[in-house]
């Protein structure tokens, strides 16, 4: 009998091209991510060199970190407009596809690959992008690189790329009513940390990641860059096959089901081992809230903002300490006492058709606080569209929500969708990141269901008390 | 790339643990589409105030780190977005090695393709370099053939690297055209694949 592996080692063997002792493996890349930021210096590196793009046709490009998500067409800085631009020529020049602004497909770039069927299972799948770790949730090994792999990846389709360590994250039982996959993956951070994941590809297992939605899974994979692995994937079930039915870019007829079964041979084998294990019980877990400026700084929405003095070491006092001053907040502060200016319903993490869904539940019939500005932005257009089909826009207009264009947004606000300095952000992005919203922005991280609690609040609320109703029904 | 061999220079110490990229240079300065003149945009937030004046409370701005070309930090540097704005930058700056006891994935990979030598030393080296750096002024010599980092009176601290990053950084590969040696086996792999365009 051959030896039980990994789904990680499985999609690694298929996609050896060249292997040399002491050497990284040369890695088949099936799928090239491409936006307007990461991209401009690697296009301009190939024209230099004279080199081409390989395979456009495994190539796919959108615009998304600088686009304006109201008046769309108004691009008031001159160098996102050239950014933008340059995009668009690099692709015309090279002959890659382009979702650009106008195009009906355009949004975050990874919402539109799933979306669009394009994000398979066992693919690699590259962008030069950390968040690229969101499409693992369809059993891909799918990670982020710099600009120079990027120009890698354009002109050879491959990458050189040492073996990672395979670490399991095991996640047991079923989650609460009201807790959701954005409050696991915040409380695994808060537990483990924000780099027990470096040099290791995470696969997620047990009960309650077989229970989630594959866009329940795409918010746990997106944040395994802030866990430290570049990639994080789950092993391909029903749950992924039936997303996938009837996508775009996948395969029809007879041609889908043989698919599908050489997609769920790529499972985990029975009895294969991981180089770490790590478990955490989802029973426990609670809706959480960042408190810092990193994603472990994190506590469930019951317990209070942590006090220096309890730090170990005098830099993790520091940490702390600085923390606690860039974000405006006291030692020991109850979290749900926090008051916010700001609600953030949007990013790579939490910007789909589930999560909207979620919180126009929660504002359905009611108003946002009068002193906090709300903004929903869907993660592409055809989230939008879908959205406005069942008549999201309307309960979240209508609750006092200003309703978006497609984009990256306020999640890192390259746009003009920025805080100002010293307001707070309820958000259902990744990064609590000092500036990340804005200079001087103070991010916490919520789930999208709490971010819509607590801009009818004015202040974090735990969702659950909030509503029973809105998340039973 | 640069090749670096041996570097001899001054240390600039920064105590902080988990700096991530959006620190190392953020998001307003990632639109310009060329990979020059990034240097001054460093650390932009922590070394400026909202009207652009220096902030004397960041060390970095002290005259003594002016001329430092080894950045020494805490655990987990470059954790974050994987924008290679940040390598940019920080050799545009002036750093050619940066040390500490960990990094992020991306970030090493992103300097090594760069030519700057991330240098991994234990947590305890770490510490010792950064509290006489914050003392006097402190200068080290990497020698990355040896694996060592090494100052005058009482540093001597041997670091692991893997042969092909050391390769890489020693003879500055350009890494695409070496890749491009093995052509025929990806159209072979791509003929396996049935992937043939
Ligand atoms: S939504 Fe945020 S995290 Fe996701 S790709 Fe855009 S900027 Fe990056």
């Amino acid at each position: 009998m051959t030896q039980p592996k990994t789904i990680i080692e499985k999609i690694w063997n298929n996609h050896i091209v060249h292997q040399e002792p002491g050497k990284p493996d040369l890695l088949y890349i099936d799928l090239h991510l491409i936006h307007e930021v990461t991209s401009p210096q690697a296009f301009e590196g190939l024209r230099m060199k004279g080199r081409k793009v390989r395979r456009p046709e495994l190539t796919f490009a959108t615009m998304d970190h600088n686009v304006p998500t109201k008046q769309r067409h108004i691009i008031k800085d001159e160098v996102s407009k050239k950014q933008m631009h340059t995009l668009k020529e690099n692709c015309e020049e090279f002959g890659v596809p382009l979702a650009d602004i106008d195009h009906p497909d355009q949004g975050i770039v990874h919402v539109i690959g799933p979306e669009l069927g394009l994000t398979q299972p066992g693919k690699t799948i590259v962008c030069g992008d950390s968040h690229t770790s969101t499409h693992g949730a369809f059993g891909a090994l799918a990670f982020g690189i710099g600009t120079s792999e990027v120009e890698h990846v354009l002109s050879t389709q491959t990458l050189g790329q040492a073996r990672p360590k395979t670490l399991q994250v095991k996640v047991n039982g079923k989650l609460g009513t009201g807790v959701t996959a954005k409050d696991l993956i915040l409380a695994i951070i808060a537990k483990y940390g924000v780099r027990f994941g470096t040099g290791y590809v995470i696969e997620y297992t047990g009960e309650a990641i077989r229970d989630l939605s594959m866009e329940q899974r795409m918010t746990v994979c997106n944040m395994s860059i802030e866990a430290g692995a570049r990639a994080g994937l789950i092993s391909p079930d029903d749950t992924t096959i039936e997303y996938l039915r009837g996508k775009r870019h996948v395969p029809d007829g007879e041609a889908f089901e043989q698919a599908a079964a050489e997609w769920r041979a790529l499972a985990t084998d029975e009895g294969a081992s991981y180089d770490a294990t790590v478990e955490i019980d989802a029973d426990k877990v609670e809706p959480q809230v960042t408190w810092g400026t990193n994603p472990a700084m994190c506590v469930p929405v019951s317990a209070n903002v942590p006090d220096p003095a309890s730090q170990e070491k005098d830099y993790e006092q520091d940490e702390v300490q600085r923390a606690l001053d860039y974000m405006g907040l006291e030692a020991n502060q109850s979290i749900d006492s926090v008051e916010i200016e700001h609600v953030f319903i949007g990013s790579c993490t939490n910007s789909r058709l589930s999560d909207l869904k979620k919180a126009a539940d929660i504002v359905r019939g009611k108003q946002v606080h009068e002193k906090v500005t709300a903004l929903v932005v869907p993660g592409s257009k055809t989230v939008k569209e879908q959205a406005e089909a069942e008549g999201l826009d309307v309960i979240f207009k209508t609750a006092g929500f200003e309703w978006r264009d497609a984009g990256c947004s306020m999640c890192l606000a390259m746009n003009d969708d920025i805080i100002p300095p010293g307001e707070r952000c309820a958000s259902t992005s990744n990064r609590n990141f000092e500036g990340r919203q804005g200079n001087g922005a103070r991010t916490h991280l919520v789930s999208p269901e709490m971010a819509a609690a607590a801009a009818l609040e004015g202040h974090f609320v735990d969702v659950r008390q909030y509503t029973k109703t809105a998340l039973n029904g | 790339m640069e090749p670096i061999r041996v570097h001899s220079g001054l240390v600039y110490p920064m105590n902080r643990a988990n700096v991530d990229t959006d620190q190392i240079i953020p998001k307003q300065f990632l639109k310009r589409i060329e990979r020059q003149g990034f240097g001054q945009f460093l650390f932009y937030h922590w070394r400026f105030d909202e009207e652009g004046e220096k902030r004397d409370s960041f060390s970095m701005n002290d005259k003594k780190y002016t001329d430092a070309s080894i950045l020494v930090a805490g655990d987990n540097f470059g954790c974050g977005s994987s924008r290679e704005h940040a390598p940019w930058a920080i050799l545009d700056y002036g750093f050619r090695v940066v040390i500490a006891p960990s990094f992020a994935d991306i970030f090493y990979n992103n300097c090594v393709k760069n030519g700057i030598l991330p240098v991994q030393l234990s947590e305890d080296e770490t510490q010792a370099i950064i509290k006489k750096a914050e003392q006097q002024k402190l200068e080290l010599t990497i020698d990355l053939e040896k694996q060592l980092v090494v100052e005058e009176e009482e540093f001597n601290f041997s670091f692991d690297i893997s042969d092909y990053h050391k390769q890489m950084l020693l003879n500055g590969w350009d890494e695409i055209a070496v890749t491009l040696t093995h052509e025929d086996k990806i159209t072979a792999y791509e003929e396996r694949q049935h992937l043939t365009g």
